[in-house]
C-alpha cells in the first residue's frame, strides 16, 4: 500500500493504482474525456489534472496517467486546477460545441464565456476510439495518421478496413460524436441549458480548495469564513 | 492535407506502378535482426519506388505482424516519406520565416499558377513535383528554391519561368558536393 495526501486527507492506496484511480475510489470526483476504465491511460484531454508537490513547487499534472507515490500531496480541486480545467474546457467548448458531454462538462464548471473561434471538429484526438478498437475488440482498424494540425483518426488509406468488424465501439466511446448537444439557441457558443449546476453562493465569492463530499456545495468553506 | 494529396493525386496520376512483394520482403529481411526497424525499411522501399505503394505498406504490415493502420501512421507521419508517386523534378520552396518576409509566397503562387498544381502534388505529365518547406537554414539566400538537390538564391516571381525551363532541359546543375550528399 501507498500512503499519500489527497486534499489534505491522509489515505492509502494499492500500489500501481493512478492518481485517478485513487481520488475516484474515495471520492473525489475528476472530469476525464479520455480515461475509460478497461483501456490504457493516454492522457490526451488534459481535464484531469491535478496539483501535486507543495508551493512553491507545486505543478500540475495528468492525474490519469500519474502513478500514486508514497507521502505526495494532491490536490483536485486547488483553484490552479480549477483555472486550468476550465481553460481546457475552453477550448474543447471550441473545438467540439457539438458534444453534449463536452457541453454538460463545461455548464458544470461554470464556464461562461468563449473567447475562441469556434471550429466545429468532429474529433478532439482523444484517442479513445483507437484505444477501444486495439484494446478491447483486437482489430486495429484505425488509428492515428499524419501529425500537427493534420492529425486526424482513421482508417489507412481512408478506404474501409478490412479488420473492421463495425462493432461500433469506436462510436459508443466517442465524446463528440455520442451524443448531440441541441442548442436552445443555435448562435450560442454555450450552451449550458440542461446543465446549469452551479450554486447560487458561488457566483459571489470565489473558493480555494473548494471541495466536499457534497459537491459543489460549499456550506462549510463559507462557514469558515464567517 | 494526406487525404487532399490523397483525392487529388488519384484524379492525376494514377500510381500504377506494379509492386515486387519478393523485393520487398527482401528488403524486410536485410532489417530483420535490427528491432523496430521500420523506419528504415520503409526509407528503403521509398527509395526504390520514389514513393511508398499501397500494397508494399501491405506486404510491410504482413511480413512484420505490424497491422496496416500502425504502418500507416509511420509513413504519414514523416515529411519525408511520401505516399504518391513523385515527378521526376522535384521543385521545393522555402517558406521559412526570412524567405517568407522576401516575397516567397509569390514565388509559390508562380508555380503553382504556371505548372497548375498546389504544394504537395504533382503534374499530370508527371515531371513536376512542387512542394514546400519551413526552412532550409539559407536565410540569407532568400527566397530560395530547391531544383533536385540545386539551390537558386534570391528567387523572384519571374524566375520561376527561367527555372522551369531549365530544370525541364534537364540544364540544372548539382554541385557536386551536394550530390555526392544527398
Amino acid at each position: 500500500m501507498i500512503n499519500l495526501f489527497i486534499n489534505g486527507l491522509p489515505v492509502s492506496v494499492e500500489e500501481g493504482s493512478t492518481l485517478l484511480e485513487a481520488a475516484r475510489f474515495l471520492g473525489f470526483p475528476i472530469p476525464t474525456l479520455c480515461h475509460k476504465d478497461g483501456l490504457s491511460p493516454y492522457g490526451a484531454c488534459r481535464l484531469c489534472v491535478v496539483e501535486i508537490g507543495e508551493e512553491p513547487k507545486a505543478k500540475l499534472v495528468s492525474s490519469c496517467t500519474y502513478p500514486a507515490e508514497e507521502g505526495l500531496k494532491v490536490r483536485t480541486a486547488s483553484s490552479r486546477v480549477v483555472r486550468a480545467r476550465r481553460m481546457v474546457l475552453e477550448l474543447l467548448l471550441a473545438s467540439c460545441p457539438q458534444s453534449k458531454i463536452i457541453q454538460d462538462l463545461a455548464s458544470a464548471h461554470g464556464i461562461r464565456q468563449q473567447r475562441f473561434k469556434q471550429e466545429h471538429e468532429d474529433c478532439i484526438l482523444c484517442g479513445l476510439c483507437v484505444r477501444m478498437c486495439q484494446e478491447q475488440m483486437m482489430a486495429k482498424a484505425i488509428g492515428f495518421r499524419s501529425r500537427g494540425e493534420k492529425r486526424s483518426i482513421g482508417t489507412p488509406f481512408d478506404i474501409k478496413s478490412e479488420e473492421c468488424r463495425l462493432c461500433g465501439g469506436c462510436m459508443y466511446v466517442c465524446p463528440a460524436c455520442q451524443l448531440r448537444c441541441t442548442y436552445t439557441e443555435p448562435e450560442r457558443p454555450i450552451c449550458g441549458g440542461c446543465a446549469n449546476l452551479t450554486p447560487p453562493c458561488l457566483e459571489k465569492r470565489q473558493f480555494d480548495d473548494m471541495m466536499c463530499f457534497m459537491d459543489p456545495c460549499v456550506a462549510c468553506e463559507i462557514q469558515k469564513e464567517g | 492535407m494526406i487525404q487532399d494529396i490523397a483525392a487529388s493525386g488519384k484524379q492525376q496520376v494514377s500510381p500504377h506502378e506494379t509492386v515486387d512483394s519478393k523485393g520487398i520482403v527482401r528488403i524486410l529481411n536485410g532489417h530483420r535482426q535490427q528491432r523496430g526497424g521500420l523506419i528504415s525499411v520503409l526509407g528503403e522501399i521509398q527509395s526504390q519506388y520514389g514513393y511508398l505503394p499501397e500494397d508494399a505498406l501491405r506486404v510491410v504490415a504482413d511480413e512484420t505482424g505490424n497491422s496496416l493502420v500502425d504502418v500507416y501512421g509511420v509513413a504519414t507521419f514523416y515529411r519525408s516519406f511520401r505516399l504518391q508517386p513523385r515527378g521526376k523534378h522535384l521543385i521545393c520552396v522555402c517558406l521559412g520565416t526570412a524567405c517568407h518576409v522576401r516575397g516567397a509566397p509569390m514565388v509559390v503562387e508562380e508555380f503553382e499558377r504556371r505548372l497548375a498544381i498546389q504544394p504537395g502534388q504533382t503534374t499530370p505529365d508527371r515531371e513536376f513535383t512542387l512542394e514546400t518547406v519551413n526552412c532550409l537554414g539559407a536565410c540569407a539566400l532568400g527566397p530560395i528554391v530547391v531544383v533536385d538537390g540545386c539551390y537558386f538564391p534570391g528567387v523572384r516571381a519571374q524566375d520561376v519561368g527561367q527555372i522551369l525551363e531549365k530544370a525541364r532541359l534537364e540544364r540544372v546543375e548539382v554541385p557536386s558536393m551536394v550530390a555526392a550528399s544527398g
